[in-house]
């Protein structure tokens, strides 16, 4: 009896083995490896001779004390909300404009996804000639239509740039937003509309009190996944601008970068992507957490 | 008796034995592929970022007639330049390392500074008659571990037919440079166009306008410097250079100047080809001006440097050595100058180069006497590099004078 019983949680176990073995050999070892990383003074002759002194939490201290550090962390945040609010917006509006039905709807509704589909090296590299300030088609376009004597400094300007590269990286997240939005609508069930309806409730009225309600665990899944994705982002900022110009544009996820790849202190970088993971993890806590009250409530 | 809380412990102490064992094995397990120490070496491995399709192939057709001299194949891979490095790293670190790796020369002091690679005097190859710039480039610690074959530097590219309509010389010094680019603009056209971006690229356009003033990266915050980029400034300033240099690459400065967007541009001769396509565009080259009439202008080395990683096979090093000399010999040398418009390395070569193509005498010249980025910094030049071209943002975007500028340039320098 008792050997069965034990037979059969090996057996249980085994099945959980292949799923464990992945999660912590491509998920549990790589931020081991990084939050380790942290710790030491890795330089590129660490990758040869594997001596990594450690030196507790200076690297931290170090990026934290750094002057750039406030400025580089009020970016990430402006970037991250910036996105994720229009984004979302935007995207829903999309969500709402695609459940009617209207010739093409389909195929418009898939040309929608065209900014997802692209890689981000080559639209990234289109913007930046698009916004070029003497020669890119937005500036040309804007001045041919009387609307400005000279040009935005799109990507050149140290206020603009950021606007720039968020306003891409919304054009980016648009299709993510509406496809996952409108897959939630396409669940509420259409009886409920018509029961609102014959209680007298305007477009308004049903998108507060139904719409909205039922559509809450889909639209915290889309805030979620959009902050982890957008804290990141890293490629559009560096085929875009390259966190210039004089840095209007670094972000935790550049800094990291550079830090490692072009200054080669690969500790001081770690420790950066460490407190991205960190933003990161807090962003998915709190929403979870307001969810799960929403639920219960 | 059997408490099932252990099963879960036992499971996972399992996995990490498993975890274990391939890290294990992917950490030690590489580095002997392919020949062992004793058997004979038939082929080797050689990895650059030569990715562009006629240069890869162009590569390819050299390394396999020098391979095929010493008696070896040669596998030869292309990697996307900027994952070159990464790439180096993680192959060091689990001991793949090809035998053959090009490395960009001020990457060098870097790698070599691992202990990856190993000091080419060990397989008698003769370093001699090389210009000093590029052995210093390849040297670490008093050991050469990188030779180039050929080397470039950048230069004045302008267009003729724009300087002879606006009625403007070839700009010398850095007073007829403002003037001719303030002629030379029109609307829809700029005088003068560089790379100022935030990476290593602006770091290097800067350098000659920094040094031949006598500036210098070991200290930053100098007049000497401000004065440099203050030129930068008072050309953007005064409109003869667009303010989206600020976000130009190279190429992009080259795309300006092809579209007749901008009458004069520092480039390098790896432009030429290019330029030499484009109808109805006249164009020729000139140093880079300097601050006060008669000064020579020191420009910084550009060029790719050869090198034999430390794989653990003396005789593959050996075979991979011979491949290295045979691409630096005078006979390679010369030919890959001719392909790629840049300059032997060997001094004798070079001036043999001159005679033969007197269009790339103006880039022998300054090529002679180009400066390694990291011969005064070595494995600290990064930094240095990067407090450079944050600098020029701060003072072209007008955030911060150019004094204030590199002020900050010198702490990001130094390290904070």
């Amino acid at each position: 009896m008792v050997r069965a019983r034990r037979w059969e949680s090996l057996a249980q176990g085994m099945f959980i083995v292949p799923a464990a073995a992945y999660l912590l050999l491509f998920f549990g070892y790589p931020i081991v490896k990084n939050i380790v990383m942290s710790f030491q003074q890795y330089t590129p002759a660490t990758f040869y001779t594997g001596a990594a002194p450690f030196v507790g939490v200076e690297n931290y201290s170090r990026i934290l004390s750094s002057d750039l550090f406030p400025k580089v962390l009020l970016t990430t945040v402006l970037f991250t909300a910036g996105s994720l609010f229009v984004q979302f917006v935007l995207g829903l509006a999309f969500a709402l404009f695609f459940q009617r039905r209207f010739p093409l709807a389909g195929v418009l509704r898939s040309l929608l996804l065209l900014p997802w589909l692209l890689p981000l090296v080559v639209s990234g590299t289109t913007w930046r000639w698009m916004l070029d300030t003497d020669s890119g088609v937005v500036n040309s376009t804007l001045r041919h239509l009387h609307l400005l004597p000279s040009g935005i400094p799109w990507l050149t300007g140290t206020s603009q740039a950021l606007v720039s590269v968020i306003l891409i990286n919304i054009w980016v997240g648009i299709p993510f937003n509406t496809t996952i939005l409108y897959g939630g609508l396409q669940d509420i069930p259409t009886h409920l509309y018509e029961a609102a309806k014959l209680d007298g409730a305007g477009p308004v009225k049903s998108f507060r009190h139904v719409t909205w309600p039922l559509l809450r665990p889909v639209v915290s899944v889309v805030v979620v996944l959009g902050a982890v994705y957008t804290v990141k982002v890293l490629d559009i900022i560096l085929v875009v601008t390259g966190g210039g110009p004089a840095d209007a544009t670094e972000t935790l996820a550049t800094q990291s970068y550079e830090l490692s790849f072009q200054q080669f202190e690969f500790g001081r970088g770690a420790a950066m992507s460490n407190l991205l993971i960190v933003i990161s993890l807090v962003f998915a806590l709190v929403y979870l957490r307001a969810n799960r009250r929403a639920k219960n409530a | 008796m059997f408490s099932p809380v252990r099963l879960p412990a036992r499971r996972f102490a399992a996995v990490f034995g498993s975890v274990a064992l391939v890290l294990a094995a992917t950490g030690c397990g590489g580095g002997t592929g392919g020949g062992s120490a004793t058997g004979k070496v038939t082929s080797i491995t050689a990895l650059d970022y030569y990715t562009d399709a006629t240069e890869h192939s162009q590569w390819g057709t050299r390394l396999t007639a020098c391979g095929k001299s010493v008696g070896v194949k040669v596998e030869h891979t292309s990697v996307p330049g900027a994952s070159l490095i990464p790439k180096v790293l993680q192959r060091a670190s689990s001991r793949t390392l090809p035998d053959l790796l090009m490395l960009d020369n001020p990457d060098l002091q870097q790698i070599a500074g691992t202990g990856a690679l190993t000091p080419l005097d060990q397989y008698g190859i003769d370093s001699s008659g090389f210009a000093e710039g590029i052995l210093s480039a390849g040297t670490y610690k008093e050991k050469v571990y990188g030779l180039a074959p050929t080397v470039s530097t950048i230069a004045l590219f302008y267009n003729k037919d724009m300087l002879a309509e606006a009625g403007v010389a070839v700009p010398r010094t850095w007073d007829e440079l403002k003037a001719a680019a303030a002629k030379l603009t029109r609307p829809g056209r700029y005088g003068m166009a560089v790379d100022a971006n935030a990476t290593f690229e602006g770091t290097w356009q800067f350098l000659p306008f920094l040094w031949s003033n006598g500036g210098d990266e070991k200290q930053l915050d100098t007049p000497q410097a401000a004065q440099a980029l203050q030129l930068w400034v008072d050309l953007v300033k005064s409109g003869s250079m667009s303010k989206s240099v600020l976000n130009w690459t190279q190429a992009d400065v080259h795309d300006q100047f092809v579209a007749g967007k901008a009458a004069m541009m520092v480039n390098g001769p790896w432009r030429i080809p290019a330029l030499n396509q484009a109808k109805n565009l006249h164009w020729a080259v000139a140093p880079i001006p300097v601050p006060r009439a008669g000064q020579a202008p020191v420009t910084p080395l550009g060029g790719e440097v050869w090198t034999v990683p430390q794989t653990g096979s003396e005789a593959r090093q050996e075979k991979a050595a011979q491949v290295l000399a045979c691409l630096n010999d005078s006979k390679n040398m010369l030919a890959l100058a001719k392909q790629y418009f840049t300059v032997p390395s060997r001094t004798a070569v070079a001036s043999q180069y001159a005679e033969q193509l007197p269009s790339m005498a103006a880039f022998v010249r300054s090529a002679e006497g180009a400066r390694a980025r990291t011969r005064e910094l070595g494995v600290k030049w990064p930094k240095a590099a990067t407090g450079i071209y944050t600098a020029i943002q701060s003072a072209l975007t007008g955030e911060q004078t150019p004094e204030e500028a590199l002020k900050d340039a010198q702490l990001i320098a130094t390290g904070s």
